[in-house]
C-alpha cells in the first residue's frame, strides 16, 4: 500500500514539474531560448507574492490573480528588450545571458529577503486530504496542482493549435524569416510567447511555494527538474513534458520510498539513464535527421 | 585555412631572403616577454614580502584564473558551454582528501588528483556529448549534482558536512600558506602555458576553426568531436587542479562549496567580462572580478549582482569583452595564429 501511495504522490509531484517545464518547453520550442533563469523566475514569483500578499489577503491563492499577469507583462518586456537582442547573437549568448540573470536574481533575492526560507500560506487547505484507503493520503492542494498543470498544458496546446496568435507562434517556431515575409509581426509574437511562458512559470513558482518551502537559491533545483522533464519528454512536445514530469516525480517518490535519502538522486539517475538510451526523449515532436 | 598556412610556410622556407616571412610573435608579445619574466619572479618571491592574508587572496585568484582559462577553452573555442565544471572541482577536492586520508602527502596528491579528474571525465564525456548546445549545459550540471549526491553518501569522506584534509596540521601556518601559494602559482602558470600550447598545436588550429565556423571546419576535414573531447579532458584537468588547491588552501572539503554551481557563475563572468575566445580575456576578467570583490567585500553579495549584470551586458552588447576593446589595436600577448609579412606589401 505504501508503494501505491508513493506512486500517487509521484504523479502529483510530476504535475508540479510539468507545470514548471511548460514555460521552458514553450520558450525553447518557439524562440530557441534555453532559459537558465527559469527556476529563479519561479522563485521570484513566490517572493513577489510574499512581498505583496499582506496588503491583499493572507491566503496565497489570491496571488494567483495578480502575480501571473505581472509576469506576463514582465516576460513581454524582457523578450522585446534583452532576450531579442541576445537571440540575434546566437543561441549560446542567450544561454550565458539567462545564466547571468539567474545569478543576479538569486543574489538580489538574498539581499532583499535574506537567505532564510519562506513558504506561502494557503490556510487550512494545506492539511486537507482525502483517504481512499487507509495508507493512501491525497492532499487537495497537491491534487489541485496536478489538475492545474494538466489544464494549463491543455490550454496552451489548444491556444497554439486553434487561435490566430497560436498559429503565428507556431509559424515563428518553424521559420522566423518566412513568418515575417507573410506579414507576421515576429517580435510582437515572440513577446506574446514569452509572456505566456513567464505567466506559467509564475503559477509554477506560486504552486511550489504552497507545496514546500523556498529560499533564494531553490531555483536551481527547480530548473534541473524542469529541464529533465523537457528532455525526457522530447523537445517541443507539451504532452511529452507532462509525461517527463510524471516520470521524474515517480522516480523521486518511489526512490524515497525505498530509502528517504536517495529520492532526488534516483530522479537524476533516471534522467541520465534515459539520456544515455534515448537522447531524443520519449515523445519527440520532431525526428532528428 | 590550415592548408594555406602550410603552403605559406613552405613558401617561406624556399623563398629568397626578401620573400614573405611567417611570424607567430607580435610586437606586443615580444615586448611582454621581459615584463612577464619579471612579474613571474616577483610573484614567486611574494611570500617573503607580504603578509599571509595577501597570499591567501592570491591563491583564490589563481584558482579562479585556472577555472576561467579552462572554461574559456571549452566555451570560447570548442563551443561547449558547460555549467557543470564544478563536478571536476569536487572530484579534485575529494580525490585530494581521499589520497591524504590514505597517507599520501597532500601536495603530492595535487597532480594525482587532477589527472584522476581527466580520467573520470573520459567516460562522462560520452554521456554529456550526446547533448547539444543548451542541453549540454544542463546535462553537465545534472552530472555534477549526481556526483555531489553520491559523494555525500560516503560518510568516510565527511558525508553532507565535509571534513578536514589530514596531513596539513604538521606544517607551520606561514610555511603552509607559502607552499600553497607556490603550488597555486605553479598550477596557474602551467595552465596558462598548457592552454597556449594546446592552442598553438594542430588541435588548437582545429579549435579555432570550430570557434569561427563549426560547419565549415567539418567540411575541410577537421575532426571536430575528437578536438572537443580533448578540450573537455583538458578542462577537467584544470578544474580538478583548482579543486585540489581549494581543498588544500581551505584545509577542509565541504560538498556544498566544492560542488557548488556558483563556480560556474564565477568562470562565466570572468570569461565574459574579460573576453571569450582569447587567452588574455580570462586574465583581465579575473583581475576585474577580484578588484570588485575586494572593493565591495563588506556589501554582501552586491559584487555578484554587479558582475552578473556587467556580464549580461557584455554578452549582448560587447561580445568580445574588455580584451576585445584593446584588440582593436591588434594587441596580442599570446599570439596563436600566423601572420605573413611580405617583402614589399608589408604587413598583411
Amino acid at each position: 500500500m505504501n508503494w501505491i501511495n508513493a506512486i500517487i504522490q509521484g504523479l502529483m509531484l510530476g504535475g508540479l514539474f510539468a507545470l514548471f517545464a511548460c514555460g521552458l518547453s514553450l520558450l525553447f520550442g518557439v524562440l530557441g531560448i534555453i532559459n537558465l533563469a527559469h527556476g529563479d523566475l519561479a522563485v521570484l514569483g513566490a517572493y513577489v507574492a510574499v512581498a505583496l500578499l499582506p496588503s491583499v489577503h493572507s491566503n496565497a491563492l489570491w496571488a494567483l490573480l495578480f502575480v501571473p499577469p505581472m509576469f506576463a507583462i514582465f516576460g513581454y518586456g524582457a523578450q522585446r528588450t534583452l532576450l531579442q537582442r541576445s537571440m540575434q547573437s546566437g543561441p549560446l549568448t542567450t544561454l550565458l545571458v539567462t545564466f547571468g540573470l539567474s545569478v543576479v536574481l538569486q543574489n538580489a533575492l538574498q539581499e532583499g529577503f535574506s537567505a532564510d526560507s519562506h513558504s506561502l500560506s494557503v490556510g487550512s487547505l494545506v492539511t486537507k486530504a482525502f483517504h481512499p484507503a487507509s495508507s493512501i493520503s491525497i492532499s487537495y492542494l497537491r491534487l489541485g496542482i496536478l489538475v492545474a498543470a494538466v489544464i494549463i498544458l491543455v490550454t496552451v496546446q489548444l491556444f497554439l493549435a486553434g487561435t490566430s496568435t497560436g498559429r503565428q507562434i507556431r509559424a515563428l517556431s518553424d521559420d522566423v524569416e518566412a513568418a515575417s515575409i507573410v506579414g507576421i509581426n515576429t517580435r510582437h509574437v515572440a513577446g506574446v510567447a514569452a509572456a505566456i511562458a513567464f505567466a506559467t512559470v509564475a503559477v509554477a513558482g506560486l504552486a511550489d511555494g504552497m507545496y514546500a518551502q523556498f529560499a533564494p537559491t531553490s531555483g536551481s533545483q527547480l530548473l534541473l527538474f524542469g529541464f529533465e522533464a523537457v528532455i525526457i519528454g522530447g523537445l517541443g512536445s507539451l504532452w511529452g513534458t507532462l509525461l517527463g514530469g510524471c516520470v521524474l516525480g515517480l522516480a523521486q517518490t518511489i526512490g524515497a520510498q525505498a530509502d528517504p535519502t536517495i529520492g532526488v538522486l534516483v530522479a537524476h539517475l533516471v534522467f541520465l539513464a534515459i539520456l544515455a538510451v534515448r537522447p531524443s526523449g520519449l515523445m519527440p515532436a520532431t525526428v532528428e535527421a | 585555412m590550415a592548408e594555406q598556412v602550410e603552403l605559406d610556410k613552405r613558401a617561406a622556407a624556399t623563398a629568397p631572403a626578401r620573400g614573405p616571412r611567417i611570424l607567430r610573435s607580435t610586437r606586443a608579445s615580444r615586448w611582454a616577454i621581459g615584463p612577464g619574466v619579471v612579474a613571474l619572479a616577483v610573484l614567486g618571491y611574494l611570500p617573503y614580502l607580504v603578509d599571509p592574508n595577501s597570499t591567501t587572496t592570491l591563491v583564490n585568484f589563481f584558482i579562479l584564473l585556472v577555472l576561467g582559462m579552462t572554461w574559456n577553452l571549452l566555451a570560447g573555442y570548442a563551443g561547449l558551454v558547460s555549467v557543470g565544471q564544478q563536478a571536476y572541482i569536487g572530484i579534485g577536492a575529494y580525490a585530494t582528501l581521499w589520497f591524504a586520508q590514505h597517507g599520501v602527502e597532500p601536495f603530492v596528491a595535487v597532480p594525482i588528483a587532477a589527472v584522476f579528474c581527466a580520467v573520470v571525465a573520459f567516460p562522462l564525456s560520452w554521456l554529456v556529448f550526446r547533448l547539444r548546445g543548451g542541453y549540454f549545459a544542463i546535462g553537465t550540471w545534472v552530472v555534477a549534482e549526481v556526483l555531489a549526491l553520491l559523494t555525500i553518501r560516503d560518510s568516510s569522506l565527511g558525508g553532507g558536512t565535509g571534513t578536514n584534509v589530514p596531513g596539513l596540521d604538521g606544517f607551520d601556518p606561514v610555511v603552509l600558506g607559502a607552499i600553497t601559494y607556490w603550488a597555486a602559482l605553479a598550477v596557474a602558470v602551467l595552465t596558462l602555458a598548457g592552454c597556449y600550447i594546446v592552442l598553438r598545436s594542430r588541435v588548437g588550429l582545429a579549435l579555432t576553426a570550430v570557434r569561427d565556423d563549426e560547419t565549415a571546419a567539418r567540411a575541410v576535414g577537421v575532426l571536430v568531436p575528437r578536438a572537443k573531447r580533448i578540450v573537455y579532458l583538458v578542462a577537467a584537468l584544470g578544474a580538478g587542479a583548482a579543486g585540489t588547491l581549494l581543498a588544500i588552501s581551505q584545509l577542509n572539503v565541504q560538498p556544498n562549496n566544492v560542488y557548488g554551481v556558483q563556480w560556474s557563475a564565477y568562470m562565466i563572468f570572468v570569461v565574459l567580462i574579460g573576453g571569450i575566445g582569447t587567452l588574455e580575456g580570462p586574465i583581465i576578467g579575473t583581475i576585474v572580478f577580484f578588484v570588485l570583490q575586494q572593493t565591495l567585500s563588506d556589501q554582501g553579495a552586491w559584487y555578484l549582482i554587479i558582475l552578473g549584470s556587467v556580464a549580461v551586458v557584455m554578452a549582448v552588447w560587447a561580445r568580445r569583452g574588455l580584451w576585445g576593446l584593446l584588440d582593436r589595436w591588434g594587441l596580442r600577448l599570446f599570439p596563436v595564429g600566423y601572420r605573413v609579412l611580405g617583402a614589399r606589401s608589408g604587413r598583411l
